[in-house]
């Protein structure tokens, strides 16, 4: 079996020239989930972005994307295999209405208007956001926009999906809403959060980040133990000294 | 916390007048909004014709905007106060006028202006955004522009509430400042980290479009058919206005 994505010796520079990500090896496999931990500026989302080809600068390694590496040329594809749902849904939700939205996706890879109106009733129907379909993103809550957010990735049928903190702004209902629609989901996620819980409640194994380099790798509760995530002396750069 | 912060943020949206009269169901509302932009432009060229000889016809674009108001059931005096916020914008013209001694223009200058908002509110308040912005692209508007104007109108709301939080949080820290100065270069350094606070959220937005596979241009979802009854009821609109600034010249005041 081939994991999905493969990532070896990843360097990465902002434009400024600051690094961001050294010397970074992933792997995400099949129907796995991988919770992705680390302090503030430790280069998670940069790697996220990195995954999609979506930050400009300067960067060395491999990145292999179900056989394709990523290069300018092969982006398209990547995108349609990779969904991203970003940390901030507002971001994200740009289009006038929901079902917009939800469609831009399917609409920019050229599928017919039949397929793409019964991806969106499908996706939205599998968030629980049907009955918002007319309406404009920005009178929705918190968790009702992170879900028509999944919804709008969902319909592009990917492969793996890529979260940048998604219980971010939740409350408990919402979040655990997520929560059970991300546990439904066939697709392999890789899940960037600070939320210990969430990453217990849908990782079956996580890489900690620091300084741009992944330091520790393993079972979630293990990484979370030596990484001391939980208490005053964790690893974190900016913890109180 | 967060989230009631954000609930509460989104309370100062919701009571958007534009957004709830547009939301109404009235025939007028269902109408295509590419009708109502072209009777909404036709009455505005005809306004801006609209000189002393035929000041009357004033009187004739009052009735008929106010009746269209009524039949989509958008409450009068809300509209015809928003009228007013023309005025600081005409002041300069109006009170040059006066100053030249010419009051007839001056009052016309003021007109024109107040009956172009009364359009343009008409035409709002009946329209969701999200329709106007398909109505603008089906008439062939450079989508660049179009895209240019959904993206201001959809983060604006943003904006304005990170503008909102920055405020309070200043008025915690200083309810009062001792200087003037110091409250415009405070007011000054919020600004800039408004801006760049955009500038920021700019980027993040064209990542999310990227990720879903965006290449320059934005696909359309609907290209529902027009009735023909939209169409008749855009002729009828535009031969009454004309008709009614023709008849206000051939009998000027």
């Amino acid at each position: 079996m081939e994991p999905l994505i493969q990532v070896r010796n990843l360097h990465y520079s902002y434009p400024d020239g600051t690094p961001a990500l050294r010397g970074v090896d992933f792997e995400l496999w099949p129907a796995e989930t991988v919770a992705v931990l680390g302090a503030n500026g430790s280069g998670k989302t940069t790697f996220l972005l990195h995954l999609l080809g979506l930050v400009g600068g300067k960067s060395e390694g491999d990145v292999v994307v179900r056989g394709l590496a990523l290069r300018k040329e092969n982006f398209t594809k990547i995108r349609r295999m990779i969904g991203m749902l970003f940390q901030d849904s507002d971001d994200q939700l740009f289009m006038p209405t929901v079902e917009e939205d939800v469609a831009f996706g399917p609409l920019n890879m050229g599928l017919a208007q039949d397929e793409v109106e019964r991806r969106v009733r499908q996706s939205l129907r599998q968030v629980g956001m049907e009955h918002v379909a007319s309406r404009p993103p920005y009178h929705l809550s918190a968790g009702e926009k992170r879900r028509v957010a999944l919804a709008g990735v969902l319909a592009m049928s990917p492969e793996m999906i890529l979260l940048d903190e998604p219980s971010t702004f939740l409350d408990p209902p919402a979040r655990s809403s997520l929560v059970e629609i991300l546990r439904s989901l066939p697709q392999a996620q890789c899940l960037v959060t600070h939320d210990l819980t969430l990453a217990r409640q849908l990782a079956s194994r996580a890489v900690y980040f620091e300084k741009g380099e992944i330091t520790l790798q393993g079972g979630v509760e293990d990484v979370i133990a030596r990484a001391g995530w939980e208490t005053l002396d964790a690893r974190r750069s900016d913890a109180p000294r | 916390m967060a989230a009631s912060f954000a609930a509460a943020a989104g309370a100062n949206v919701h009571p958007l007048a534009f957004e709830r009269w547009s939301a109404g169901e009235t025939r007028l509302h269902q109408l295509d909004p590419r009708v109502k932009l072209l009777a909404a432009l036709g009455l505005l060229l005809v306004i801006a014709w609209t000189d002393r000889s035929s000041a009357a016809a004033f009187g004739g674009y009052f009735l008929l905007l106010t009746s269209f108001l009524w039949a989509a059931r958008i409450p009068l005096p809300g509209s015809l106060l928003r009228t007013l916020m023309v005025l600081p914008f005409v002041a300069g013209v109006v009170i040059l006028n006066l100053w030249g001694g010419d009051p007839a223009r001056a009052i016309l200058t003021m007109a024109r202006s107040m009956f172009s908002a009364y359009t343009a509110i008409a035409l709002l308040s009946s329209t969701p955004f999200p329709a106007l912005m398909r109505g603008l692209e089906r008439l062939r508007v450079p989508p660049f522009l179009v895209m240019v104007l959904h993206f201001v109108y959809r983060y604006l709301f943003l904006l304005t509430n990170q503008a909102q939080d920055m405020l309070r949080a200043r008025r915690c820290r200083a309810p009062e400042p001792r200087r003037r100065t110091r409250f415009w270069s405070a007011s000054a350094g919020a600004v800039a980290i408004l801006f760049a606070r955009g500038y920021d959220r700019a980027e993040r937005i064209h990542h999310a479009m990227l990720a879903r596979g965006f290449e320059s241009h934005f696909p359309v979802m609907h290209a529902r058919q027009t009735p023909s009854a939209d169409w008749w009821w855009l002729a009828a609109v535009l031969v009454l206005t004309a008709g009614i600034h023709l008849a206000a010249r051939s009998w000027p005041l």
